[in-house]
Parts: structure tokens; C-alpha cells; sequence
């Protein structure tokens, strides 16, 4: 039979490949830039880096995240990979247990469900499966979230699914400088992590600092308060903080957490908020069935009970698929509808 | 040059004779009265512990069990075709493969008491545990070999799974991503005719073995109960994908003569018919008779055979009945690497609460482990 090789996949950078040059200085950044900037020193601090995806290579990625890196360090180490999530997956599970540290790119929120079993029944499990015997250090970078007037399966915040379950390490960033420093925590990571990027959010810039910073799995408290715990991650972090600004200018005193880290949610900085505030609303794009904004609400509840003054409010997305582009405004928490839920868990309403 | 063609390469006859085959036989050409005769008492052992296996889990030593009965010569052929640094990802019923690569017999049925998911570390043996979703495993094996392609070694992967897994999106997956990167990968495709209940045909409408051609990859479809067949295949596949030949993909005909587990009840489905006829190309049986054949059947070998399998059925039930119990607090192990609050909080509470049932669990001794 006749083989037709089409590609040379393995080919190392030509010796007029462009070097890659890291961030060494703080510089303002777009956050799809800032996550590119951590890929590229996480691929030079570690040879065993690889990434995965699909149109990663040439083109830089859907939403350009990993420009230039196929040029810097080669087909060996970005490669392009045929269209199938669950081959995407696999097959970083087989690179890890070679010793490699796979950073997958799912292309879409809703597309990382053919994908779904393998995250779950083998990344999620190996290390337990093996008593520690097979680590799974892989990092799988997924474009999440709604506002961009996307088509259906483009718009989606399937964090929760990912949460349920345990064995993974589940991180939303918020901004420039943590988009930065945690996905080069979440690729030195030993454990997996899901890394979740807020699509509607590449194109804002922020001031990066070329360091780690905090531990991932910290909660950051991005405007303090004293009246209501506003608890959110990834696009409505930049919601919930205009939120806490109109807020105070009727005299109430927002704290704004942004979580980061979903799995584990750190509640020693969430339970101290609480503590001091006795009122709690919690948001998110995700639907509210079963969704983190639940989990967290009942663990408060189960841990700070006599602390609160107001039963807690949920401000999320509804239970419905997410609905067609014209209908996203009416689904998405916005300012006005985290303000309703201010009122409500004041008394005011 | 090796014939790729969908006929079925049989290289010993149900009679036991060898029969001459001049693009595989320079692949088998070592293989000697000595060098057979230990691929039999492999073959024996294998079975005597299967054997063994299934009357624990009657006794109830064991939860389940999956005999791989009638598929000594697939398992056995092509496990001693590797070499020590290629590595194994195989479904759940390679415990030949297992053994062949030197597991411990204990290690072997830790999974099937429920002591543990896994029962060997992967990496002293190169070969992974058990997986028992259905087809995933072949991604891993594929991904270990992109991983062996860029570190420039000529180790290759092998993975194991049957008939059924081949209509499992993820083996169509894997050869795609084999195809498309030349990975030095072996897909070994056990075709035993019966995914549980169902017959092959359910699965696929022609030979299994004819799919992967459409995926770039010659197949090798091969009487799996021919040992010498199933290694000089194996070892024709290793040799391509250790040259950057890329994938080989090997269906290896043969027949679950027992039921899929020891859950499982094959009279509700299976014409006993086609069992009697499947007896009759017994692995085992064809291989003896050419060893007998070459005078290296003797009683005193018989005897020996015997013995050697006796002591390992002895060895593996000793081990599965001496086997500790998991401790309670060790259900919290492992989950993560490093330690995560959330969990130690339930592993807190848990501790306390089966202390006051009267018990001391050493919190401080369990975080150690993690």
C-alpha cells in the first residue's frame, strides 16, 4: 500500500526560526496577549511543554492566543492536531505518562464535550488510580463565556461539570496579570488543571508583571467592603466591580472576591468576608441548577450560618440552554441585574 | 516484503504442523523446540491462573473476575515479542500480557478484590493497569508515542482492546492522530468474536482488520490462536513502527471460550456449537502438538509444566486471601498531588466521626501519604 505523509509534524524550528523572547519587564498587555506571554516561558522554563489544539499552529489559534509559538519552538512542541477533543485529550494522557507536560486548547466551551469522558474518567482519575504512581500534569485552556453574539456552543460556562469533579484543579482568570501568572502555575502544576479564559475579555488590556504572584488556588479580594460579599470569577469579575462602584454611591460597601480558583474555592478568604459581612450574593454566567453559585451558598451557610443576616443571593444565568445571540442580554448577568440582587439581599426588595 | 493483504496468516495449523509462510518466517526464524516450549508453559501457567482466578471470585474471594480462557496465544505471542522499554496500555483483559511482563501475581487480582484501581505502579514494568472504558486507552498509547517519537528512543507502544472497542470513537481517533503523526504506535486488536453479548457482526459489517487501512495503516489479520503467527506479527509491526515505519494495526482472531466476566452467563446468547468448534482450534492444544511432534513433550516435562502452574495458582491465591484490607482513612489518598483544603476538611471531619465509634486514626500518619 502506498503511504502519503502530508506533513512533516515532527520537524524541529529551522535555524532562521525567530527566538522566542520572554516578558522581562512590566508591560501593559492584552489578556490573550498576557496568556501567550505565560506560554511562551512556560515552553522556555520546561522542555517537556507541549501544546495541543486545534489551529494553534500557523494561525495562531481562533483567538490568537498562541501566535508566533509554532515558529519560535517548532512542530515538535505546537502541534496542530486533527479535529477530534477526545484524541486531544487522550493523547496528552499518554504524553504525561511519558513524562510531558501537555497544554491542550480546547477551541470553544461547548466543544470540549466530545472531549468530556476523558477528562473525566482518565485525567481527572489517574493519580488516584494509581495511588500517585502517574501524574497527570496537564493544563487544559479553555475560551468560556458569553457576550460576544457567538453562534451556538461559542457562548457556554461549563465550569460547573468540571468542578463536580474531583481530581482537577479548576481555575478562571479575571484579567492581564492573573492570566499571566496562573496558566504558568497551572502548566507547573503536578495535578490537572481546567483553565478557564473569558473569551469576551482577550481584548482588554492590563499591566503585566512578569512574576507568578499568589498561589492559584487564592481568592483575591479586588474591592474591599464591608456591607455584601459579591463573589464572581472570569468576565464578571469587571461586572461586579462597577457593581460595588454604583453601589457606594447609595451608601452601601461592596467587597468584590474574585475567586480564581473554582476547585478549590479557598473559603478561609471567602469565610473571613462573610464573617464580616453577614450578607452574600454570588454570580455567575453559568445556568443555576447545580451550578458553583449553589455549592459555595450551602458551604457558607453549613460553616458561617449565624454570621449571615440575609439569606444569600444567586444572580447566574437561567436554567435554558444558552439562548441565540439576541437573547444574551436577557440571559447574562449584567450591572443592573447584580444590583437587583444587592437590593434583595439587603431588604430593599 | 510483508504481504499486507486481508487473507488470514495462520503460520500453525489446528494439527499442529508448522506450515511455511516466506514473508513471515525469517520473523520467527529463532524460534527453536526451547524457545516454543517456554512460550507453552507461559501458555499453561496463564491459564492455570485464570483458571484459579475464577474459582476465587466463586468463593467470593474476589468481586470479578474476566477470564481470558482461549486467548492464551494472542496474549502470550504477543507480549514476548516486546522488548523491556516499550510500553503496554491494555484494556482489562491482559492479565497474560501482565504476566508475561513480570507483575506480580497478587498485583494482578488487587484490582479484582477492590483493594485498590490499580494494582501495580505502571512505570516498574512499562505497562499501565487496567482501563476499563472501553477503547480510551488506545489515546494514551497513541499520545506515548508522539511522546517516544520527539524523545528520538525507538521504544514503541502497544495497546491492547477487542472487537468491541473498535466501534468506540476514540480507537478511530487514535488512528487518525497514529496516522497523521507516524507515531510508533502497535494497535493489537483481540477479536474474540463476543463484545459480552454481542456478536462481532454488531460491530463491524466486514473484517475488523480491513478498517485500518482507510485510516493509512496496514492491518495484519492473523489466527490469534496461533502463537507463532501472533509473535511474528507482533514483532513485523515493533520493526515498523521502531524504523518510523509509523503504525501497524493487528487483528488477532481468536475466541472468548469463556463468559466476558465472571458476571456474565454465555448460555443466554451463545450457540454451544460454536463453542465446541472454537475447542477444537484451542491455542494450547496445537501448540502441543507440535512440540510434541519435535520431541520436546516428554512426561517429565508434562510434569514440570504442571508443577510450575500449581505453584503460581498456589502463589496467587495465597496472596489474594493474605491480602490487608485498605485503611478506611486511605479512601482520601491521591486525589491530588499536593494537598487541597477542601478535601483534608473531609478527611478531618470523617477521621473524627469514626473516632467516636471508639477508633484512633492517626490524621498526622494518613496526611503523609498524600
Amino acid at each position: 500500500m502506498t503511504m502519503t505523509t502530508l506533513t512533516t509534524p515532527t520537524t524541529l524550528p529551522g535555524l532562521d526560526a525567530p527566538k522566542p523572547v520572554p516578558l522581562t519587564e512590566t508591560k501593559t498587555l492584552t489578556m490573550g496577549k498576557a496568556i501567550n506571554e505565560g506560554l511562551r516561558q512556560a515552553m522556555l522554563d520546561d522542555p517537556k511543554v507541549v501544546l495541543l489544539g486545534e489551529d494553534i499552529g500557523a494561525l495562531g489559534g481562533v483567538f490568537r492566543v498562541t501566535s508566533d509559538l509554532l515558529a519560535q519552538f517548532g512542530a515538535r512542541r505546537v502541534i496542530d492536531t486533527p479535529l477530534a477533543e477526545s484524541a486531544i485529550i487522550g493523547t496528552a494522557v499518554g504524553l504525561a505518562y511519558r513524562g510531558y507536560r501537555p497544554v491542550c486548547e480546547i477551541q470553544f466551551d461547548g466543544f470540549i464535550f466530545p472531549g468530556f469522558d476523558q477528562i473525566v474518567s482518565q485525567v481527572a482519575k489517574f493519580h488516584y488510580r494509581t495511588q500517585g504512581a502517574v501524574r497527570m500534569p496537564i493544563t487544559i485552556r479553555v475560551p468560556f463565556g458569553g457576550g460576544i453574539g457567538a453562534a451556538e456552543h461559542h457562548s457556554e460556562s461549563p465550569e460547573a461539570y468540571f468542578t463536580h469533579t474531583s481530581g482537577l484543579r479548576v481555575i478562571a482568570v479575571s484579567n492581564a496579570q492573573d492570566a499571566y501568572s496562573l496558566i504558568r502555575q497551572a502548566i507547573a502544576s503536578d495535578d490537572p488543571v481546567l483553565y478557564f479564559e473569558p473569551k469576551r475579555r482577550y481584548h482588554v488590556k492590563g499591566e503585566v508583571v512578569p512574576e507568578l504572584g499568589a498561589p492559584m488556588e487564592q481568592a483575591v479580594i479586588v474591592t474591599p467592603g464591608t456591607d455584601i460579599t459579591l463573589l464572581t470569577y472570569g468576565a464578571l469579575v469587571s461586572t461586579a466591580k462597577d457593581a460595588a462602584l454604583a453601589a457606594f454611591d447609595e451608601g452601601i460597601s461592596i467587597e468584590v472576591i474574585d475567586l480564581r480558583s473554582l476547585s478549590p474555592v479557598d473559603y478561609a478568604v471567602v469565610e473571613a468576608s462573610v464573617r464580616k459581612t453577614g450578607r452574600v450574593v454570588v454570580t455567575h454566567e453559568a445556568a443555576q441548577s447545580g451550578g458553583l453559585g449553589g455549592e459555595i451558598i450551602a458551604t457558607i451557610t453549613e460553616r458561617c450560618f449565624s454570621y449571615l443576616e440575609a439569606a444569600p443571593v444567586r444572580v447566574t444565568g437561567f436554567d435554558v440552554p444558552y439562548p441565540p445571540a439576541k437573547l444574551e442580554s436577557h440571559y447574562l448577568p449584567d450591572l443592573d441585574r447584580i444590583l437587583d440582587g444587592v437590593d434583595r439581599v439587603m431588604g430593599r426588595r | 516484503m510483508i504481504d499486507f493483504s486481508p487473507q488470514l496468516v495462520q503460520l500453525l495449523s489446528i494439527d499442529g504442523e508448522r506450515m511455511p509462510r516466506p514473508d513471515f518466517d525469517p520473523w520467527v526464524d529463532d524460534l527453536d523446540g526451547l524457545a516454543l516450549l517456554a512460550l507453552y508453559r507461559d501458555m499453561v501457567v496463564v491459564r492455570r491462573i485464570d483458571t484459579e482466578a475464577t474459582a476465587l471470585q466463586r468463593q467470593g474471594e474476589l468481586g470479578l473476575w474476566p477470564p481470558l480462557l482461549g486467548q492464551e496465544a494472542a496474549q502470550v505471542g504477543s507480549a514476548r515479542a516486546l522488548r523491556s522499554d516499550d510500553f503496554i496500555f491494555p484494556s482489562y483483559r491482559e492479565n497474560a500480557v501482565a504476566y508475561c511482563r513480570g507483575v506480580n501475581l497478587t498485583d494482578i487480582v488487587k484490582v479484582w478484590r477492590g483493594n485498590a484501581q490499580s494494582g501495580w505502579d505502571p512505570y516498574t514494568v512499562q505497562m499501565a493497569t487496567p482501563n476499563i472504558i472501553i477503547g480510551a486507552q488506545t489515546l494514551h498509547a497513541t499520545g506515548w508515542a508522539l511522546g517516544a517519537q520527539r524523545d528520538e528512543t525507538d521504544a514503541v507502544a502497544i495497546t491492547y482492546f477487542g472487537d468491541g472497542a473498535t466501534s468506540q470513537g476514540d480507537v478511530n481517533e487514535a488512528m487518525v492522530f497514529a496516522a497523521s503523526f507516524q507515531a510508533p504506535v502497535v494497535f493489537f486488536c483481540q477479536n474474540n468474536q463476543w463484545a459480552i453479548s454481542e456478536p462481532v457482526g454488531v460491530q463491524a459489517h466486514r473484517n475488523i482488520a480491513d478498517r485500518a487501512p482507510g485510516f493509512g495503516i496496514p492491518s495484519l489479520r492473523i489466527d490469534g490462536n496461533d502463537v507463532i503467527a501472533v509473535m511474528a506479527a507482533t514483532r513485523i509491526a515493533l520493526d515498523r513502527a521502531r524504523t518510523g515505519g509509523g503504525p501497524t494495526f493487528i487483528e488477532a482472531v481468536t475466541y472468548r471460550m469463556g463468559p466476558h466476566t465472571t458476571a456474565d452467563d454465555p448460555t443466554r446468547y451463545r450457540d454451544p456449537a460454536e463453542l465446541a468448534e472454537w475447542k477444537t482450534r484451542d491455542p494450547l492444544l496445537r501448540l502441543h502438538r507440535l512440540l510434541t511432534k519435535l520431541g520436546e513433550i516428554t512426561p517429565e516435562v508434562e510434569a514440570a509444566t504442571q508443577a510450575i502452574a500449581d505453584a503460581a495458582a498456589a502463589e496467587l491465591r495465597a496472596g489474594c486471601i493474605g491480602m490487608p484490607d485498605p485503611e478506611p482513612l486511605s479512601v482520601f489518598d491521591h486525589v491530588y498531588s499536593t494537598p487541597n483544603a477542601t478535601l483534608e476538611r473531609q478527611r478531618a471531619e470523617y477521621a473524627g466521626y469514626l473516632t467516636s465509634f471508639g477508633t484512633q486514626f492517626d490524621i498526622a500518619e494518613q496526611n503523609g501519604t498524600v
